[in-house]
């Protein structure tokens, strides 16, 4: 599209990043896209090195490239090696790949180290208006800022990493707006779990998501990045919310992010960042806060949500046969049965962590759930910052100690127990109140039962033992 | 990448819906730094009991399906995580194409770079191609990527679509890396041009 058409045709905020992007459209549609940033780590990237060295390629960008290690690692013992040889391996391979391509990496003795979507924006990696990918699905987190941030397989990490752009088709464009005031109790969490349940785990397939309305627009970052975080959960690659002045906000000053003359220029450019009024979206939701309860998931999809007043469903409440086939398999799996109050819903463990939920907010959330009540008998709760940086804010503003004093378990920055692909992880049949983003089979462990929640209602979770309405805590 | 043309091989239902990638290849298999050996840990959780013996009510360890290269299962197949894992473990236990009501896009895209091709029909269609193989398992399906054309013998033709790129990707066995290099300049004219707009990228 020319400038001059431009001017004339509303556009959405995605349509404007697209086209900002665009080196060059073939006929059938397909754009070769230019990618500003690339977060990498450790589990995707081994065989995009592997491709590049193959082929005596170097890396386009080190510059506009930033390594983590979170997956694999540890979340205790960080001065001893890692146990599980595996592990160790794949950690040390992106050491060694950043070393040979010039990659900056935040290692694991590195106090910045952390889940490399808490990272991007704690850094000001992340900032508006940019593409940026990762191997990993949750990257759609970064579209908080107004970026346009979506996931991509190992084959197009090599492709970033060696041309710093995509072949990709646009997508089509959906807006979700929720309008009015959360209630008390009710969290970023518990909206984009209702929405995912209202649109199905494939309604946003195909689609680039913008999340609007007084709601959202109320959201800190941290709650937008919630938000964003999840909308793979509902299908749709990426997620994105305009930015305003608490985007500009939560930027300034941070260790990446432009400054001086460049700064003003970099906001005055963020500030058009916004659909324009008539925009045409494929696709429009509208949602009332007031509606939104503080919600869990009762399956094993991230659609099978309920506010916690409800009861677990019956397959027969189901109208499609494959789901209802479906339901009946997740009940089996969850140790479920149908018609239970979910209150009365009782747990082993609780995880506090992940992209989704690790942020100071969302462990400032916990601590004043927590108070100076206790952890329930027999129930195990992790608190696994999402960052060095995040840890140390909660250590200086007492957070670390009330939940030590409550019996939480306070460990090291990374993935953990979201997909246990370290030690921490459920055993068999371990039913888990988790403030994660996936409930899938086996996700947490093999025959471990997941319940997703926000940070505030996990807490309550953790004290009483059982699911828990936050808002009789 | 390996060329696809034609796939003429036996096909297995998985009837299943919301197939995530945590299923396909769970994440103690991710720590692999290499691309191959993943097949025999594909569906692992509900391919094999925790004692890992084979699991009978499991469709591809049902003898009639052994050697199957075509999956046809139910909607949003490879939802989840981005790991092209997904696709390396499938390819690695010899399946070259997928055909499903729909699939999560992260996984489509990862496919075709790997070979795989996935192709959406629509629900009766698949359903229908389910019963028949349920029925006659020892019968091929051919798939014709140029022709865009899935046959069962005299019996049944369904056509298919696929994106014209991704189709002449996958007819030649091509490298995108390999295509995108051709365009440097292109590429390196843009970076000068976006250094005015946005110095701070």
């Amino acid at each position: 599209m020319s400038a001059a058409i431009h001017a004339l045709t509303p556009r959405t905020l995605f349509q404007k990043i697209w086209d900002d992007h665009t080196i060059e459209t073939s006929a059938d549609g397909t754009c070769l896209i230019y990618i500003d940033r690339h977060l990498v780590h450790e589990v995707t990237s081994p065989q995009a090195f592997e491709g590049l060295r193959a082929a005596g390629r170097a890396v386009r960008r080190p510059d506009a490239t930033l390594a983590v290690c979170d997956h694999n690692v540890p979340t205790s013992n960080r001065d001893k090696a890692i146990e599980d040889p595996e592990s160790r391996i794949q950690v040390q391979t992106l050491s060694d790949n950043c070393a040979e391509f010039g990659v900056k990496l935040f290692d694991i003795f590195d106090k910045r180290q952390g889940i490399v979507h808490i990272i991007g924006p704690e850094q000001g990696f992340t900032l508006p208006g940019m593409t940026i990918v990762c191997g990993d699905s949750h990257t759609s987190t970064h579209g908080a800022f107004g970026s346009l941030a979506f996931g991509i397989g190992t084959s197009e990490v090599e492709h970033v990493l060696a041309t710093q752009t995509l072949i990709q088709k646009p997508a089509k464009s959906m807006r979700i707006t929720v309008d009015g005031k959360l209630g008390k109790g009710v969290y970023a969490k518990d909206m984009i779990l209702a929405i995912i349940g209202h649109i199905g785990t494939a309604g946003g397939t195909g689609y680039v998501i913008e999340y609007g309305g007084e709601a959202v627009r109320a959201l800190s970052m941290e709650g937008r990045m919630t938000m964003c975080n999840m909308s793979i959960e509902g299908g749709a690659r990426a997620g994105m919310v305009a930015p305003d002045d608490t985007t500009f906000n939560y930027i300034k000053g941070r260790p990446m992010a432009p400054t001086g003359d460049v700064w003003d220029k970099a906001v005055a450019y963020w500030r058009t960042l916004k659909s324009d009024d008539g925009a045409i979206y494929d696709k429009e939701i509208v949602l009332k806060a007031e509606d939104i309860a503080p919600t869990v998931t009762w399956g094993t999809t991230p659609e099978d949500v309920l506010p916690i007043t409800g009861h677990v469903p019956a397959p027969q409440d189901f109208k499609d046969e494959g789901k209802r086939a479906s339901v009946e398999r997740m009940l089996d799996y969850m140790g479920l049965k149908a018609g239970t109050k979910l209150t009365d819903v009782t747990i082993d463990k609780v995880f506090i962590g992940s992209c989704t939920n690790a942020r100071i907010e969302d462990l400032r959330e916990v601590a004043k759930v927590v108070g100076n009540k206790h952890v329930a008998q027999g129930v195990y709760a992790m608190v696994v910052p999402g960052s060095g940086l995040v840890k140390e804010m909660a250590e200086r503003e007492g957070i670390a100690d009330t939940l030590k004093a409550a019996g939480f378990d306070w460990r090291e920055a990374g993935c953990s127990m979201c997909l246990a692909m370290n030690a921490d992880k459920l055993n068999p049949g371990e039913r888990c109140a988790s403030t994660s983003n996936r409930n899938f089979e086996g996700r947490q462990g093999r025959g471990g039962r997941t319940h997703l929640m926000s940070p505030a209602m996990a807490a309550a979770a953790a004290i009483t033992g059982k699911l828990t309405d936050v808002r009789e805590i | 990448m390996e060329k696809f043309t034609t796939l003429s091989g036996l096909a297995a239902p998985l009837r299943m819906i919301n197939v995530d990638t945590d299923i396909i290849i769970p994440k103690q298999f991710l720590k692999t730094i290499k691309r191959s050996g993943l097949g025999v840990h594909a569906f692992n959780d509900i391919r094999y009991n925790a004692d890992g013996t084979p699991r009978p009510d499991f469709v591809l360890n049902k003898p009639e399906y052994a050697g199957t290269s075509i999956l046809i299962t139910g909607e949003n197949f490879g939802c989840g995580s981005s790991r092209e894992h997904a696709p390396w473990a499938i390819l690695d236990m010899g399946i070259r194409c997928v055909i499903a009501e729909s699939f999560a896009d992260i996984f489509y895209n990862n496919s075709f770079k790997n070979g795989i091709l996935p192709i959406r029909l629509p629900k009766e269609q698949v359903e229908a191609l389910m019963k028949e193989c349920e029925e006659n398992s020892s019968a091929p399906l051919t798939i014709d990527l140029e022709k865009q054309t899935i046959t069962r013998g005299n019996k049944m033709s369904f056509p298919f679509d696929v994106e014209p790129f991704r189709k002449y990707c996958l007819l030649n066995g091509l490298d995108d890396i390999g295509l995108t290099e051709v365009k440097a300049k292109t590429i390196s004219a843009f970076e000068e041009n976006d250094k005015n707009k946005r110095p701070w990228i």
